[in-house]
């Protein structure tokens, strides 16, 4: 491929210009009319066949992305860059730049795959449907923007950018408490941006750039603000949005009333855009204060994991419950990261990839058993797998996926994160290890209330998963957990060499200290 | 001479087809004749300023400096000019219930938009003060037209709070015209360098009588009391003609007084202080007593407030650090963009209310599937309210925090950024009853869709929806006019 091709581009902006075009399509929704005409049948149809091929095309992108990847270069690869606004006077520069390196591609593969699977998951959509798939590529687009941007001011903005699909998919398409949902989600997250945008102007100021490559290795002494404020401030961003205890009280809400798509994306990548976060900005950018910090990080870990299982345990919606430990698993990559060795961070970027996929597939699991039982409670239901064995054992893989069966995708990253912190910290992690503990305690009790036991007569009108885009959606997220659990180097290759310069940078700080005291 | 005139050759013409509509209203009765001649007015001026800016006449000064014509006044001569055409053009509904008098609120927009350039384009006190009467009286007149109840009260209530900022200002100018012996900012500046030191007091005491006066005409708290009132009462394009023009050119005047006459650094840590404090005080009266409006006009009230406390942050940063003039440029920025974002979001409840005759937000519910379109504009102005990508105000916030920061306020960026956060919670609730909320009146059938009016407010809705999402998207468009605007103010 011509190196100077703007794939990423292509990539970041592929998803909105198929929201333009669905928001273009004409048609109202006037249920009299019969299919061919512009009914609400053909609109839906026409807005999610464009969203699907939208997204596939995407996926097709990263994926070329994926293979061509440069295994062995340092740095980031398909950049695409130019100057956006040039104010030298006022030392007010940002630049249009974009590129992935070993730990962005795997994410951006993510993001990619899961966006397929929303799609095919909000397939009988038919409140608004133009609107929906409309918003769920922007929602897309923004992510993609997330996860490949170089410069700060463009993280930001995509990172803000999210909030407004969000808000309207949540309060528009949710269910239950969904205005309040919605709302709180937007303000924490805004609430957490606001103290990352300041950190972020007092970064660009003290070194004359937003260019996340420049800043690297620019001199932060100059800055107003001590470099220990700096990455406090913007922690408080990445650990709302991860979500880490106390910080997380939005994300069970958020989860429980947005459409089942939506939850898939939200686990599924927003709250890894937290753990990318801080990998990228906070130790990327400020290895010497990380390295302090690593205690710290390692005990909110360890309280996030732990507090996260005991009150999974105690839930009784099936969606609840798995938002809630949705908190108990990343605060696994809060403990990867603070082993601050190659192993522990890459762990944690793996956990990043393995639980975007494994609880993106138990949301669409519930969202699917939902559709058809009209409850989530887990009181009212047992005996699912008589009546739809396919859906029942889809959703007893993926709750083994989730508390760490050893072939599937989960184990690798949380034994990985394990075997990197502990030399480091032994108390959090064998406190940590309650938390895998108490996660096949909810789990297998959970499977057992709702899927298992015996036969209940009211569930004998329900018919199995029975439409290809179920089965699609089931079979992909199956077959890569199963991949990456006997098959970790796949991306496990790419995330190490993404952290890489990231434990170098803290070895070098580490010398120093050593070598001066 | 002659060239003197020349230079006031843009407000003249304003001046000239002003009273001309009063006379004209006598016997035209058209009103398509009379907005056409006050469009013809506008767009006159804006050709006179624009030969003026190509035969070479920046920077030339008339009227022993009371008048100057360079960048600066030029960038905010088009703004006005822009904000006028709007209130103009979306008027129709506004005259169309009027009996007689057309003629009369067109040469007062006229009169009012020739003050406000004077303002930005005067280097003298006394200049200042023609201007501001001259703009004020046209305004006060404009807020009380319909004359129903509260109309009345508008208009009496901005008159009279009005009437004691001129004073304050007046009183203001008297002190540093007994302190320096000179209304000219240029001469008072040479004093403040030379003698200054040792009158320290008696300045800042001028200068906060100064930033009453100017404030007042910004809406910045606590010199608010009036907006919320004179919004609701006043006939709605008249509000948002307020909301933005004013504000423009009274920020226009805060920056020539404040870094032309005063910008001594003998003064600078002052200014800081004190703007900063109304910064605050602006950001926090403005958003909070947002939150609990339903009347969308008083929300928007509110939320200049607000939005002229983010203003400030700028102010206090150039105060800060006098080598972050150029930031200056920040601000000028953010009123382009607010100018564009505030009269998209006018236009819009203007046509909603016009068919419906509602300002409620609980009334614009189910209005996101009736009529997406005109729902979308109002929600991408108020997301551009926020401050949310990819809008003009996400880019100007982030350039006035960022001077904030660079000139070590870092905390006054943090404060501005909390506040967007609460502002969200109020300019999302017309986005969520539009798009979001079932009208309450299914019994009745739903309400028709709206259709825009009239040519005119569509031209002006589209102009100023497409500027929100240019600016947004290109800012360097605007930065480097910005730039070469505040150049003229480096002395």
């Amino acid at each position: 491929m011509d190196p100077a091709f703007p794939v990423l581009s292509l990539l970041i902006f592929l998803p909105l210009g198929g929201a333009l075009l669905i928001a273009l399509l004409p048609g109202k929704h006037t249920p009299t009319q019969a299919f061919w005409q512009n009914t609400p049948g053909t609109v839906q149809q026409q807005a999610r066949w464009i969203a699907l091929g939208v997204s596939l095309a995407a996926l097709i992108i990263a994926l070329v992305m994926f293979i061509l990847f440069d295994r062995g270069a340092d740095g980031f690869q398909f950049v695409d860059e130019f100057a956006w606004i040039d104010a030298q006077s006022v030392g007010f520069n940002i630049g249009y730049a974009f590129g992935v390196d070993g730990l962005s591609m795997p994410l951006v593969l993510l993001t990619a795959v899961l966006s397929v699977v929303a799609v095919l998951v909000s397939w009988n959509i038919d409140l608004r449907p133009k609107e929906y798939f409309a918003w769920l590529l922007v929602l897309q687009t923004s992510v993609f923007g997330v996860f490949t941007a170089l410069d700060l001011i463009f993280f930001f903005l995509f990172w803000e950018l999210e909030l407004i699909p969000m808000f309207l998919l949540i309060s528009t398409w949710g269910s239950g408490n969904r205005n309040y949902s919605a709302m709180k989600f937007v303000l924490y997250t805004v609430f957490g941006s606001a103290f990352m945008l300041a950190g972020f102007l007092v970064l660009g100021s003290a070194a004359d750039t937003f260019d996340i490559r420049e800043l690297r290795t620019a001199d932060l002494g100059a800055a107003i603000l001590p470099a220990q404020a700096i990455f406090s401030f913007i922690l408080i961003a990445f650990a709302i949005k991860l979500p880490v205890f106390p910080l997380h009280t939005w994300l069970p809400d958020a989860h429980t009333d947005a459409p089942t798509a939506v939850s898939v994306l939200l686990a599924g990548v927003l709250l890894k855009m937290g753990g990318y976060g801080i990998l990228r900005l906070l130790f990327t950018l400020m290895p010497e204060v990380g390295a302090d910090a690593d205690l710290a990080l390692a005990i909110i870990g360890a309280v996030s994991i732990v507090y996260g299982a005991i009150v999974t345990i105690r839930q009784t919606d099936l969606k609840r419950l798995i938002a809630y430990s949705s908190v108990s698993h990343m605060g696994f990559v809060l403990l990867g990261v603070s082993a601050l060795g190659v192993e522990g961070m890459s762990g944690a970027a793996l956990q990043l990839v393995t639980h975007g996929l494994i609880t993106g597939m138990l949301f669409v699991m519930v969202g699917l058993i939902y559709d058809r039982t009209h409850t989530r409670q887990i009181g009212e239901m047992r005996g699912l797998i008589h009546y739809m064995p396919l859906l029942g054992a889809g959703m007893v893989f993926a709750g083994l996926a989730g508390l760490g069966l050893p072939a599937l995708a989960g184990f690798v990253a949380e034994i990985t994160i394990f075997l990197g912190a502990f030399g480091r910290h032994e108390a959090p992690v064998l406190v940590s290890l309650l938390g895998v503990l108490l996660a096949a305690g909810y789990i297998l009790w959970a499977l057992q209330r709702s899927i298992f036991g015996p036969r209940d007569e009211k569930w004998a009108g329900l018919t199995d998963s029975n439409h290809w885009t179920e089965f699609a959606a089931i079979g992909a997220l199956t077959a890569l957990i199963v991949l990456l659990g006997v098959y970790p180097r796949l991306v496990m290759d790419l995330l190490v060499q993404g952290v890489e310069p990231i434990v170098e940078q803290l070895e070098a700080v580490a010398a120093l200290r050593g070598g001066g005291g | 001479m002659l060239s003197d005139v020349n230079l006031l050759g843009p407000e003249l013409v304003l001046m000239v087809i002003g009273g001309f509509l009063l006379i004209a209203d006598l016997f035209i009765k058209q009103r398509r004749v009379l907005v056409g001649v006050t469009v013809a007015g506008l767009l006159g001026s804006l050709v006179y300023t624009t030969v003026l800016l190509s035969e070479g006449f920046v920077t030339s000064e008339a009227f022993n400096g009371i008048l100057v014509f360079d960048h600066f006044a030029v960038f905010f001569q088009v703004l006005l000019i822009g904000a006028a055409l709007a209130a103009v053009l979306v008027s129709q509904h506004t005259l169309a219930r009027l009996p007689s008098r057309r003629g009369e609120y067109l040469a007062l927009i006229l009169f009012s938009t020739a003050g406000l350039q004077l303002l930005a384009g005067t280097r003298d006190l006394i200049g200042i003060f023609i201007a501001l009467e001259l703009t004020s009286l046209a305004q006060y007149v404009l807020v009380g037209f319909h004359k129903d109840r509260w109309g009345s009260e508008a208009g009496l209530k901005y008159l009279l709070t009005g009437a004691i900022a001129s004073a304050v200002l007046l009183y203001g100018m008297a002190i540093l015209l007994g302190l320096t012996g000179s209304t000219n900012l240029a001469d008072i500046s040479r004093y403040i360098a030379l003698e200054g030191a040792g009158r320290e007091e008696a300045l800042i005491l001028a200068a906060v009588f100064l930033i009453a006066g100017f404030g007042f005409k910004a809406a910045v708290a606590p010199f608010q009391m009036w907006a919320p009132d004179a919004y609701t009462g006043a006939p709605t394009p008249v509000a948002a003609y307020l909301s933005v023009a004013s504000k423009a050119a009274a920020f226009a005047i805060i920056i020539r007084v404040f870094f032309e006459a005063l910008g001594d650094d003998l003064l600078a840590e002052h200014w800081k202080t004190i703007f900063a404090a109304l910064a605050v005080i602006s950001m926090f009266v403005g958003n909070i007593f947002a939150l609990r409006q339903d009347n969308i006009k008083r929300m928007l009230a509110y939320s200049s407030v607000a939005q002229a406390g983010t203003l400030l942050i700028g102010l206090a940063a150039i105060s800060a650090d006098r080598s972050e003039l150029l930031g200056a440029s920040g601000i000028l920025f953010y009123l382009a963009g607010y100018t564009v974002t505030n009269l998209a979001a006018f236009v819009v409840i203007i046509i909603i209310a016009n068919q419906r005759g509602t300002y409620s937000i609980r009334d614009y519910a189910g209005l996101g599937r009736r009529t997406p379109w005109l729902a979308g504009i109002l929600a991408f102005a108020l997301i551009s309210l926020i401050g949310l990508p990819p809008t003009a105000l996400f880019f100007g916030k982030i350039y006035l925090f960022d001077t904030a920061v660079q000139s070590g306020l870092a905390w006054l960026a943090v404060i501005g950024t909390i506040n967007t956060v609460i502002s969200a919670a109020y300019y999302l609730r017309p986005v969520k009853a539009m798009f979001v909320d079932q009208p309450e009146t299914d019994d009745e059938g739903e309400p028709a869709p709206i259709a825009p009016t009239s040519r005119g407010v569509l031209t002006t809705l589209s102009l100023a929806s497409v500027g929100i999402l240019i600016i947004g998207l290109v800012p360097s468009l605007v930065i480097d006019v910005a730039e070469q605007a505040v150049s003229a103010i480096l002395s």
